[in-house]
Parts: structure tokens; sequence; C-alpha cells
């Protein structure tokens, strides 16, 4: 899965993560949570080997992230499934298209795929919007539609960035229940957010861990969550 | 991936990988347009190529095979003159044959200048005598001396003289030619690779989220190589059929021109403007693929 031993990352000179030490457990459910600006979105693309640490090691699947090349980075990105904080769509192509774009890239889009597309497009409740361009979506189908397309490679890993951040309570709770489900299929799944009220909503659907991180550091969070 | 990869998923096709990067509409025609252009150029720097080269090789072949001996001498001596320099002539090795040329051949000669009423036999018009020399020619050095003891008033004119500096320029200007189809190519990578190097800063974001849903570079510069050799393809195509069809309407040079030797291209030497399109697109192809993966490997 992913692993951290003594890793550490800086924008400047001062580093902004240091001395992360911890390893995701398989099938596992997590929240990572802080306040803005303390580095969840930083954590998570070191997680995705959009960023290197800038010491100490981060193995993903079992593979040194700063050793690797280009190649083995996109091919890791197919088995980490991403809920950018910003989406990150192309925006000239409809929204079916943007969430076909991994088996697309990566030479597997099938007329079979068809199918499951259709499928997982109504999973999320995006069918009536399919072939809208993706600045044409509301907040919450954005949200929805960029967590089908980090599903749809069927990856081991599903990273979230604040995937209920623009969207009202009742779309949150929505989105958790889908997050929900992909775990129940065993799937390890980390959700940034600094909304503890969604927090307090998992827990009662899954057996959450919650990460916290304070002063450059990620640590189990203790009762008080 | 493999160049030659590359090069048959190209021709294969992608459609899905030529949907994830946006048209651009003004700068696909711009560049349609400048390989248009350059390849109607390349029609025509191939043309005078190949046009000074066969001039370049009728002047050096045709006419080293023959020369002509000028012979000044007073009516009584005329005729003596011109046996004893036959005569030389029939000894002198090299030479295939020889002839005089008749008086009504001198005539035909003359009218162009002096008109048809021209009473030949009755002006000091020096004797010709036409040589054609066998492939390994004759020493002219040699036959001037003979010339001079047994013929007094007999020169050899072996055109070298005035053939050499033509059939050098002949040949410069087909090596000007080549130069100038050389220099087309260059432009021409160099227009692909700008073109490919705005189109790939200008997607720079496009390019970010391609990698952040696993694509590898060889996918993302392929999608750029493809889209760009084959607005090169078409545009050359373009540029050299309307260069084909402007020489093909040149008016004939006949004898009266030959000079031009008409710049066209005749019978199978229209297959090599043919080359042209599928030339400037393996430019363009080479010129992208360069420019798309330094691209990538310094984005991030
Ligand atoms: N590319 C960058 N260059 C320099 N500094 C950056 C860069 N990206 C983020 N930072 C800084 O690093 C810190 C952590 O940013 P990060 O995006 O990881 O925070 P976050 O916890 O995700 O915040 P939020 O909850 O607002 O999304 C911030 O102070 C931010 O300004
Ligand atoms: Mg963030």
């Amino acid at each position: 899965m992913i692993a951290m031993q003594d890793a550490a990352y800086g924008y400047g000179s001062e580093p902004l993560l240091s001395g992360l030490t911890l390893e995701l457990a398989p099938g596992s459910f997590y929240f990572l949570t802080g306040p803005s600006g303390a580095g969840k979105t930083t954590f998570l693309k070191l997680c995705y080997a959009e960023l290197l640490p800038t010491s100490g090691r981060v193995s993903l699947l079992g593979q040194d992230a700063g050793s690797i090349g280009r190649d083995e980075v996109a091919d890791l990105r197919a088995r980490i499934g991403v809920v950018h904080q910003d989406c990150q769509f192309l925006d000239h192509l409809p929204t079916e298209e943007n969430i076909s774009l991994p088996l697309t890239v990566t030479g597997r889009a099938t007329p079979a795929h068809q199918n499951d597309l259709a499928e997982l497009v109504a999973w999320v409740g995006l069918s009536a919007r399919a072939r809208a361009l993706p600045p044409e979506l509301s907040g919450g189908e954005r949200q929805r539609a960029a967590l089908a397309r980090a599903v749809i490679m069927d990856p081991e890993i599903i990273l979230a960035d604040e995937p209920t951040g623009n969207v009202d309570w009742e779309m949150s709770l929505r989105l958790l229940q889908l997050l929900v489900e992909l775990n129940r299929m065993g799937k390890t799944v980390l959700i940034a957010t600094h909304d503890l009220a969604l927090i307090r909503a998992a827990k009662s659907q899954v057996q959450a861990r919650v990460l916290r991180i304070k002063d450059g550091n990620v640590a189990i969070a203790g009762a008080d969550l | 991936m493999s160049v030659a990869g590359d090069a048959f998923a190209l021709l294969r096709g992608d459609v899905q990988a030529d949907r994830v990067v946006p048209r651009t509409g003004q700068a696909a025609r711009l560049s349609v347009l400048t390989s248009a252009a350059m390849a109607f150029l390349a029609v025509f720097a191939m043309a005078l190529s190949m046009a000074s080269g066969r001039l370049a090789d009728r002047w050096s072949s045709a006419l080293a095979q023959s020369s002509t001996i000028r012979i000044s001498a007073p009516a009584a001596e005329l005729e003596a003159q011109t046996w004893a320099v036959l005569t030389v002539l029939e000894q002198t090795p090299g030479i295939d044959s020889a002839r005089a040329i008749t008086e009504e051949e001198q005539r035909a000669l003359l009218t162009p200048w002096f008109g048809p009423e021209l009473p030949v036999e009755d002006l000091p018009v020096p004797r010709l005598i036409e040589i054609v020399e066998t492939p390994e020619g004759y020493d002219a050095d040699g036959l001037r001396q003979r010339l001079a003891a047994e013929a007094p008033g007999a020169v050899l004119d072996d055109h070298t003289r005035w053939r050499r500096p033509l059939v050098e320029a002949a040949g410069r200007l087909r090596l000007l030619g080549w130069i100038s189809l050389g220099l087309i190519a260059v432009a021409t990578g160099a227009m692909v690779t700008l073109a490919a190097q705005a189109a790939l800063s200008a997607n720079e974001q496009v390019i970010r989220v391609l990698r952040l849903v696993g694509a590898r570079d060889a996918y993302i510069a392929r999608a750029f190589v493809r889209r760009f050799t084959l607005r090169t393809l078409t545009g050359a195509a373009a540029g050299t059929a309307a260069g084909m069809v402007g020489i093909a309407l040149l008016p004939r040079a006949d004898a009266a021109a030959s000079f031009l030797t008409g710049l066209g291209y005749s019978g199978l030497a229209w297959l090599w403007p043919l080359m042209i399109p599928p030339l400037a697109a393996l430019v363009a192809f080479a010129a992208t693929r360069i420019a798309a993966f330094r691209t990538l490997r310094a984005l991030q």
C-alpha cells in the first residue's frame, strides 16, 4: 500500500511536513484532517508521486517513489485513483469522456467498456449530464464526476481531496456514501477534509481512522474526534 | 515506445488520442498554409535543379563530342586547304567523322541573320568543317599543330573555351537548387518545431491532467506528433499539387528558347515532386517528436 519512512517535504527551504512515518493498512478507511494550509493536499500529492519527498522514503504499492521512472509513475496512477481538490478535467471533452479518460490514455478504452461506463455514470447519478462539458456542471456534479473518474480503473487505493469541498450537506453525505461503498468493495480510502461533521457522520457507517496534521507531522487523532 | 511503433500508431490512426488535445483553429490553419507554401517552393527548387542538371549534362556531353574547324583563305586556296584538313582529320586518332558543311547548310545557318537573298557564294565566308569525335576524344593541341603546318588558314574551335564556364554555371545552379531544397526542409522543420512548442505550452494544463490520469509521455507526445504530421502532410500535398500544376502550365520551351531547356519535368521526372509531401511529413514527424519529448521532460 502506501508507506512512509521519515519522509519530509517543503516547497521552500523550510519543511512543511517532516518526520512522516506511517503505513496505510489495506482495505481501511482513513480521514486526513487539519486546518487549511496544514499540508493535506501536499500529503496526498506525496501519495500519488505528484511530489517526491525532499528527504526520507515514500513507498507506493511496493515501489520507491523516489527511484521510479516517469512511465512507472504513469502506471501507478492507474492503480491509485485520485479525486483532486480542483477536479482537473479537460474542459473541451464531455463529462463521460473525462470519466473514461484513464482508460483512453492507457489504451484500454474498448467498446465493451461503454456499458461499464454508463453504469458508473449512473452510479454517481450523472446519466442526464453525461454529455455536458465540465464547466457546465455544478460543484457537486463535478465532484461526483471526479469520483467516477478516480474509480474507473478499479484502483486499489482511492485518495479524495476535499471531495465535499463545495457541496451542501445532503450532497456531502451522498458522496460519503459512495466512498463507503467503495471501501466495502475492499478498496483503501483516504479522504482529506476539514469537515469534522463529515467525519462524525462516517463513524456511524464505517470503521474510520483519523489522521491529523499537526506541526508538520501526521498522527493518529485521539478520542476527541 | 520506439520510433517505428510511433510511426505505425500514427498511420493506424488513434481518433481518441487525437481528441484529448483541444483543436486550435488558427494555429492549425497557419501551419497548413506554411507547409503548403514550402512545398510549392520546393517544387520549383527541384525543377530548377533538374533543369540546370539537364543543361549541364547536355552542354558537357553533346557539345563535348562535336567541334568545328574554320578555314579562312582566299577563294583560290579554299578548296585545296579543305582537302588538306579533311586528310589530316582522317589520320587523326579519336575522330569519328568529319565533313565540310555544304553551301546550302551554310546559307541556312546565315539566313536568320542576313535574310534569304544572301549570295553566300560571293561572300568571303569561311568554310566550316564539322568534327564528331569518338568518346575517347582527340588531342586538340596536336591537331592544331598539324593544321598549322598543312592548312595555315584553318582554325580549330573545340568549343571548350566558352563551354566550360557555361557548364560550370549550370552545375552551380543545380547545386543552388539542391541547397534551396535543403533550406526549405530545414525551414519546415523549424516552423513545425516552433508551432509544436507553442501548442505544447498552450496545452500545459491539458498535459498536466493527462499525466494525472496515467498517460505516459509517449502517449501525450503522439497526440501532438500525429496532429502536426497530418497537418504538414495535408499542406504539403496541396502546395505540391499547386506547384506541379503551375509547372505543367508553363509555355513549352521549344527550339527557340532551348536555353531554358524547359523548366518543367518530363516523363518519369514527374514522380520526383511527388516525394515532397511524404518527405515534409517525415520532417514534421521528427521535429514534433523531438520538440514534444524535450518539452515533456522539461515540464515538472
Ligand atoms: N506549489 C506550491 N508552492 C509553494 N507553496 C505551496 C505550494 N502549494 C502549496 N503551498 C503551500 O503549502 C502549504 C500547504 O498547502 P496544502 O495545499 O497542502 O494545504 P491544505 O492542507 O491542502 O489546505 P486546504 O485545506 O486549504 O486545501 C500552504 O501554506 C500553501 O500555501
Ligand atoms: Mg488542500
